[in-house]
């Protein structure tokens, strides 16, 4: 749908110069450098690394910093990275501990202003207004989604409907009944609300819906595509994890060409996920944050598994934080199959070149021999079940072609029925690799 | 006459093909003949029932994906050979088979039934007739299983 130019700026740091940007950032570097080492975690590693931090003058340091890894926090469990008295504690937060236990991280009452100031930019920047009305069908809990968007959404001055997660056809209900002009949840569970809406056998023109603000899991340009068609609003991508601060560590502007980065709050780095050295803006990479103003558990250097990459030329909107490009996979979820680096996210971009599949999809790899197998299973939509067998093995290969071209991989394809694939209102489970149970 | 025939995807694994047979017999649907068409990965049953709306949404309301095709009850002599008439005469009209499977003979008449689908539904009804072959109503097949 058309976007009306606006480009209203929620603060004005989003608009420093990049010279403005560095000279901040190397002051607060400094800072952020000398509270981090009140942190358990962090006394153990510059002592280790023998860093002195009054030696550090800048960003022209940072990379002589060590590097904070998962694994570091799981060591520090619960708390390694308060920087705090308990007392100064305002909330707790967790990442979904999809491994074991959660990692926790907390919060000051500063932190939290913080963090709903950085919500607040990419939802005004995405169009929010204080007379909207948002549903927010994250998750309230331990996960930063709910909270996080909550308190953005309040900072904007705008309406909340905390619908929370799931009971998917009340969600529906909650659209339609109180006429909300906002939604936010993860991509996957927007595209579940408007297969309720279909199957219910109504379209996006009983809802009021105009924005979308979706994060909290890697997700396509064409999965975008399909979310605006069939729930007829804008969508916007936005970028955090609970380890840098949550949701707000970067959003989309109306150009929706990349996420601006909160600059002044993080320094990222892009860098080649095994020698550790940056690659060049427009380069893959895994994406390594520094926070600046972080008071409860300051992060230096957080090896984010994510992988993107970087474009700091300068954007129409006016705002000068470099873009961050979508996520296509985390280190963690690259799946190497016979060698060659697959990402979920690539199966997904296949399967919406296909016409007839759903984006609901799980690959599963084993190696039963010396070789790994992939299988992957692909609901079909009703309405494209042929009753003629060679229309949909015809199906089935396109979609092992575009399978193949995409990822360079040969994997089975097998089509199962609607609705068999769990769905998920967190993070969706995309791969199930059978390797890993054995080792 | 054109007969409705319903579709149904399954995926190969066990207890697949029980589900919907359960289904139907649950809600009195009496299944008159069926065909299972099966790749290694999954399978495609064809049914022929009495009401054929009511199994549609009996099946879909056990969360299954159900098609509707439009098939053709072709009467055949039930005797070495008979098949083979029709499958002569259908291929003089020029008719496209997709498939076909045997719905019953029935012994008293000589006769037997072949569900047919044709990429034409319509054009084969009138081509078929045409060649003097006879397409049975839905109280004949009925009948014929009585």
């Amino acid at each position: 749908m058309p976007l009306e130019i606006d480009h209203a700026i929620f603060d004005p740091a989003e608009t420093l110069s990049r010279d403005e940007l560095h000279a901040l950032q190397s002051r607060r570097l400094r800072e952020q450098v000398a509270k981090a080492e009140a942190a358990p975690l962090y006394r153990a590693a510059f002592a280790a690394h023998r860093l002195d931090r009054r030696g550090v003058r800048g960003l022209e340091d940072l990379a002589a910093l060590p590097f904070t890894t998962k694994e570091d926090l799981r060591r520090y469990y619960p708390l390694g990275l308060l920087a705090v008295g308990r007392d100064r504690i305002a909330r707790v937060h967790g990442s979904s501990g999809t491994t074991g236990k959660p990692a926790f991280v907390a919060y000051t009452r500063q932190d939290l202003e913080t963090w709903s100031g950085l919500c607040a930019r990419f939802l005004v920047a995405g169009g929010l207004r204080r007379e909207h009305l948002v549903q927010v069908a994250f998750g309230y809990g331990l996960f930063t989604g709910g909270f996080g968007l909550h308190a953005g959404i309040e900072r904007v001055g705008a309406g909340i409907v905390p619908a929370a997660g799931g009971n998917t056809p009340r969600q529906v209900m909650l659209l339609e009944d109180l006429r909300a002009d906002a939604l936010v949840c993860t991509p996957s569970y927007a595209l579940h609300i408007a297969e309720v809406l279909a199957e219910q056998g109504r379209g996006p023109a009983a809802l009021a819906l105009r924005y979308g603000y979706f994060g909290g899991e890697p997700w396509t340009e064409e999965m975008r595509g399909e979310i605006e068609r069939r729930l007829n609003l804008t969508a916007f991508n936005n970028y955090g994890l609970s380890e840098v601060i949550g949701p707000g560590v970067a959003g989309e502007c109306r150009e929706r060409d990349g996420m601006h980065i909160a600059e002044d709050h993080f320094v990222v780095e892009c860098l080649d996920p095994e020698t550790l050295a940056p690659v060049p803006d427009g380069r893959s990479g895994e994406l390594v944050f520094t926070s600046l103003t972080k008071e409860a558990c300051p992060v230096i250097r957080y090896r984010t598994r994510d992988i993107a990459s970087l474009d700091r030329r300068p954007c129409p909107c006016g705002r000068t934080g470099a873009r961050l490009s979508r996520v296509i996979g985390r280190s963690d979820d690259m799946l190497i199959i016979r060698g060659v680096n697959v990402f979920p996210s690539q199966v997904e971009e296949a399967l919406l070149r296909v016409e007839g599949t759903t984006p609901h999809y799980l690959v599963e790899v084993s190696r039963p021999g010396s070789l790994d197998e992939v299988v992957v299973k692909v609901e079909i939509r009703p309405q494209e079940f042929s009753d003629e067998m060679r229309q949909m093995i015809a199906l089935r290969d396109r979609i092992d072609h575009e399978i193949h071209s995409i990822t360079g991989v040969r994997m089975g394809v097998e089509l199962v029925a609607p609705g068999t694939l769990e769905r998920s209102t967190g993070k969706a489970v995309r791969v199930l690799d059978h390797r890993k149970a054995r080792t | 006459m054109k007969l409705q025939q319903l579709s149904l995807f399954l995926e190969n694994r066990p207890g697949q093909l029980r589900a919907p047979c359960e289904a139907l017999g649950r809600a009195g649907v009496d299944i008159l003949t069926m065909s299972l068409a099966d790749t290694a990965q999954f399978g495609i049953l064809r049914l022929i029932v009495k009401d054929w709306p009511r199994a549609k949404a009996v099946l879909e309301a056990a969360g299954m994906v159900v098609n509707v095709t439009e098939v053709l009850p072709i009467e055949v002599d039930d005797r070495p050979g008979g098949l083979a008439a029709a499958l002569a005469a259908i291929e003089e009209a020029g008719l496209g088979v997709e498939y076909m499977y045997a719905f019953a003979a029935r012994s008293t008449s000589g006769k037997a039934a072949i569900i047919f689908r044709f990429e034409d539904p319509d054009r084969a009804l009138a081509a078929v007739r045409a060649r003097g072959l006879r397409i049975l109503d839905g109280d004949e097949l009925v009948a014929m299983r009585s």
